[in-house]
């Protein structure tokens, strides 16, 4: 039995950005992470996720802050757990604000993660923080043309079939390259899956 | 593996997602029912970011930022530990925090109250603990500001923290705040806490943490999600 009660969590608040976005906001603080998840030595095929989060009227929320967390292309995790590794390029951590784009999106500019652990299909860690929510919340973005894989994966196929659009990133071909989409809709009859994980 | 490796969110001590007194939550907290995840890899691997990711300054909210002198206000040493529920220490776990000056007042472009801001201070900091999950920051004593959530409102004193801990489930955004402060009873977001829960989020003030002619002390400890079976390994 846990003797120690969890520290509970509150909200990021609207004011995050010069201490864990700063350098995308234009302060004078290094940042640890940003929306560019790759080097140019990083290995796999590039892509760009976008979105925006929409709030229960379906405005776009200008202060939310997005994290992500990914195995590179051959589905490795840069973490001792996972006993494979992953290449030193590629750190697999990502975040952003949606305060800085005038289209109030989230940009991620990485690479399409391999299948993780040989059973999951292709899929990005999401975490959605902002002012208005005390706890933050955990979803995960699955790729629109691994539709096999996707069929199989047994975290996907845990959500009821008529949710199960919520967590599919659509794939665009743009003159600058594969950019899948995803909104993360925070309420309503297209609301997002989110998981107790 | 039939259980999960790490403890599930305890909704005893965490706030829900729609706590209507703090009014920008019932437009933007999720209605539906959680989906339960068995976690995977994963959920048990997560970012990592050693001793080299920080700086020395990055833990002196006082040296951080400086101009042209020190900045203003009560100077405070924050320390404490970052254990699991068991009460495990955990180590190179990266920390980070954020707050408004010693007026009340946030670096950030939108904040708009009408206290000054001060050229020595911007209120970023980080570090990451060490073998024994310890963490320390210097700072100035975060003053309370008002928000626009209802006539009259005020934030308490507080410090944003947020923690990774040894996975993407042990995450963790909060805030810290002190002991003694008034407006806690009168604040929707502390108050949105369990009150089983709350005053883990309140530092202590430690005399022996004190640093005699220079800083205030305060302790605060932070529990993440532990683990519900021992690793097969290590
Ligand atoms: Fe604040």
């Amino acid at each position: 039995m846990a003797k120690l009660g969890q520290t509970p969590s509150q909200t990021v608040g609207p004011y995050f950005a010069y201490g864990l976005t700063p350098e995308q906001y234009g302060y004078d603080l290094a940042s640890i992470a940003s929306g560019t998840l790759t080097r140019s030595d990083t290995e796999g095929d590039r892509i760009r996720i976008e979105g925006r989060v929409l709030d229960g009227e379906g405005n776009p929320v200008t202060d939310a802050m997005i994290e992500i967390w990914q195995a590179d292309a051959a589905g490795r995790y840069a973490h001792p757990a996972d006993p494979r590794g992953s290449n030193a390029t590629f750190k697999g951590f990502g975040r952003v604000g949606t305060g800085t784009d005038p289209e109030a999106r989230f940009i991620f500019d990485t690479v399409k993660p391999g299948s993780v652990d040989g059973m999951q299909a292709p899929h990005v860690n999401v975490v959605v923080f902002m002012r208005g929510m005390l706890v933050h919340a955990f979803t995960r973005l699955y790729f629109s043309d691994e539709a096999a894989a996707n069929a199989g994966d047994p975290v996907l196929q845990s959500v009821p079939a008529d949710r199960r659009g919520t967590l599919i990133a659509g794939r665009h071909v743009t003159p600058t390259g594969v950019v899948y989409r995803f909104d993360i809709h925070m309420q309503g009859a297209e609301e997002t899956v989110f998981f107790d994980a | 593996m039939t259980q999960n490796p790490f403890t599930p969110r305890d909704w005893g001590s965490h706030p829900p997602y729609v706590h209507p007194p703090y009014k920008s939550t019932p437009l933007r907290g999720p209605t539906k029912p959680l989906i339960p995840l068995r976690q995977t890899l994963s959920e048990l691997t997560g970012p990592v970011y050693g001793h080299e990711c920080v700086g020395k300054a990055d833990a002196d909210l006082t040296r951080n930022a400086r101009r042209n002198g020190e900045p203003l206000g009560e100077r405070i040493v924050v320390t404490g530990r970052v254990l699991d529920e068991d009460g495990r220490p955990q180590p190179n776990t990266l920390v980070e925090i954020w707050q408004a000056n010693a007026a009340g007042r946030y670096v950030h472009k939108t904040d708009q109250h009408d206290a000054p801001l001060d050229p020595n201070f911007l209120g970023g900091g980080r570090c990451v603990t060490d073998n024994e999950g310890r963490y320390r920051f210097y700072s100035v004593k975060p003053g309370a500001y008002p928000w626009g959530n209802h006539h009259n409102a005020w934030r308490p004193n507080h410090i944003h923290f947020s923690l990774f801990g040894p996975s993407f489930v042990t995450r963790l955004v909060t805030q810290m705040y002190f002991p003694g402060d008034p407006l806690l009873d009168l604040d929707p977001i502390y108050q949105g806490t369990p009150a089983a829960a709350r005053e883990r989020l309140i530092s202590r003030f430690s005399i022996e943490v004190t640093e005699p002619a220079f800083a205030l002390g305060y302790e605060f400890d932070f529990v993440l999600r532990g683990r519900l079976q021992t690793p097969v390994e290590g």
